[in-house]
């Protein structure tokens, strides 16, 4: 039996996680997604600086504290945090290694994921990219405002990296369920073309790629009664072979696995449950049986699947302009009067020295219908309401400029005006995503081990 | 007499929902293998897109997952260009299963019992059953 568990969902996700699933029972694999789709872009601002940078830095002190029980154990490391630079990321890694005198580490690193100097001139030209939603922009319109271009890659990759030896393999763009998928194809020698194998271990890794998801956290069905929260379990599969999973969680951790937790999770970000695509195959979820089994377990059975798409996705972020989002608290009596009141006065003065309105501006209030709108309750006389101000524009300066407006107005606003301790809200790029499909062929994944 | 409920379909149903680009998933998993039936005749495009239109939305669409009990609806045009790009606080439309959960629903009859049962002592105070003598 195999064990893979899931000890990071994004790049920011709980940092005691993967030090609890190493130290709390028994584990084959560890499992840790860094990359959502605009962290690439970041990272790649980041690499452009510094070439020696461009990955997940917190993956190498998380994971490098531990790579002395990891090695001890022979539990082995899948992970997207290589970014744009998988090969600085393994280096560092091996670095902490020597520096804790741990010896015979290899990590494997997944490349080839980057098209961005591929592109072509014009841009587009190089390669034969189709876009995915066909009414948005035109890759030429953006070219000249791209920031990356990555394939997401599937399992293959680092099926080989496990096979060439590596005890620790990092990736760049992949999707998120290759990291569970590959252990799976590497331990039961799946078949390239065992679309049911690979369908079902597509299953285990979506349920698996956003951790407590699964396991008691941002638990709709009955959040209350999720024992011991504080120290969470993420989720673990146990598979016998590749038709069957048992999803899990040690049991000295809290948290709970059950039909409504795992549920939640299947059906998390799907679209047509017919067919999931990714790169290894395409996924009925309708075909799943699901049995809860008690005691924390959910096992997985029945998946089929079908035949890879031709194509895989590839996610290009560009430069789409700025934007700014600021808030100030207003307090009984009137808070929702006021904080309308400041929301108008806040954008009146900011496009007056501007001297043009933005491309797009929002008003929220916090507490008074930000999230339901229409759908929610009022309450006649709020105790507080957050006023949340954002706007876009291709001007920096007229961005920044809100920040400078919306502090302004504690004392020369309406009263009764708080909590903005924090300081002057700062614009940020917009990072747009545009997605196109290319050709399986056109994508050459390269692996390499070092150590 | 025969109990009757007003509630919502948080009582019926729990779910979570995502982003993908601007459009927001909302996955509907009924709290009992029986109520499914409900979910699938009540919840209805129409009804759904309707419930929504406030949070201005563009079409939606609905999917069946009977082996999970299941229902899963795409929203488009919901997230004012996507998640990435958004002004909205909830960029990512984590909010937007909630809000069809608030969907008001009469329980049939013959349901407000086994509602009762279910939720015990638990039952959210916005869900009134009357008429079983409690």
């Amino acid at each position: 039996m195999i064990r893979i568990a899931s000890g990071q969902a994004f790049w920011g996700d709980w940092p005691q996680a993967p030090a609890l699933q190493v130290r709390s029972g028994p584990i084959d694999y560890l499992v840790l997604d860094y990359l959502a789709e605009v962290t690439v872009a970041i990272l790649q601002k980041q690499r452009a600086r510094d070439p020696e940078s461009g990955y997940a830095r917190d993956f190498v002190g998380d994971i490098g504290d531990l790579l002395p029980e990891l090695m001890d154990r022979g539990i082995k490391v899948i992970s997207s945090a290589g970014g744009v630079n998988p090969r600085a990321c393994a280096q560092a890694l091996l670095a902490r290694a020597r520096e804790l005198g741990v010896e015979g580490l290899r990590v494997g690193i997944v490349e080839g994921d980057d098209v961005f100097d591929r592109l072509g001139d014009p841009v587009g030209s190089g390669l034969p990219l189709r876009a995915l939603e066909p009414d948005g922009p035109s890759l030429e319109e953006i070219g000249p405002r791209l920031t990356s271009a990555h394939a997401y890659l599937g399992a293959d990759p680092i099926v080989r990296a496990l096979r060439e030896g590596a005890h620790v393999v990092v990736t760049g763009r992949c999707t998120d369920s290759a990291l569970a998928l590959a252990p799976i194809v590497h331990e039961f020698d799946v078949a390239p073309d065992d679309w049911d194998a690979l369908a079902l271990g597509t299953v285990v890794g979506h349920v698996l790629e956003c951790g407590a998801q699964s396991t008691g956290g941002n638990y709709l069905a009955d959040w209350r009664n999720v024992p011991s929260p504080e120290k969470i379990g993420f989720p673990i599969a146990e598979l016998e072979g590749p038709d069957r999973a048992v999803i899990t969680k040690h049991e000295s951790l809290g948290g709970l696995v059950n039909g409504p937790s795992v549920k939640e999770q299947l059906l998390y970000e799907i679209g047509d449950p017919r067919a999931y695509i990714t790169a290894d195959c395409v996924t009925d979820f309708t075909t799943i049986q699901l049995r809860d089994e008690g005691g924390d377990r959910v096992a997985l059975a029945g998946v089929r699947g079908r035949p890879a798409p031709e194509t895989l996705k590839v996610s290009c972020v560009y430069s789409a302009g700025w934007k700014v989002s600021g808030q100030l608290t207003y307090c009984w009596p009137e808070a929702l009067a006021k904080a309308r009141a400041a929301g108008e006065l806040v954008r009146k003065r900011t496009e007056a020295v501007v001297g043009r309105p933005f491309e797009e501006w929002l008003a929220e209030y916090v507490g008074s219908g930000a999230c339901l709108g229409a759908l929610g309750e009022r309450h006649p006389d709020p105790d507080e309401v957050v006023l949340r101000v954002s706007a876009k524009s291709t001007d920096r300066g007229a961005c920044d400029r809100l920040g400078r407006e919306l502090v302004g107005l504690i004392l020369t606003g309406p009263p009764g005006a708080t909590g903005y301790a924090a300081g002057r809200p700062r614009p940020s790029e917009i990072n747009g995503i545009w997605s196109g499909l290319i050709p399986r062929a056109s994508i050459d994944p390269r692996v390499e081990v070092l150590g | 007499m025969t109990p009757r409920a007003a509630c919502r379909l948080f009582v019926l149903a729990h779910g979570r929902s995502g982003d993908k680009g601007d459009v927001v998933n909302i996955g509907i998993i009924a709290r009992r293998d029986e109520w499914y039936g409900i979910l699938e005749r009540e919840l209805t495009v129409a009804r759904v897109q309707r419930h929504l239109e406030p949070l201005g939305i563009g079409g939606v669409e609905r999917f069946e997952l009977p082996n999970l009990g299941a229902l899963n609806f795409l929203v488009r045009e919901a997230l004012g260009g996507g998640g990435a790009v958004t002004l909205k606080l909830d960029a990512q439309g984590k909010t937007f299963a909630q809000a069809l959960l608030r969907m008001p629903m009469d329980l049939p009859e013959g349901l407000a019992g086994a509602v009762r049962q279910h939720w015990g002592d638990q039952l959210p105070a916005d869900c009134v059953i009357s008429g079983d003598g409690q």
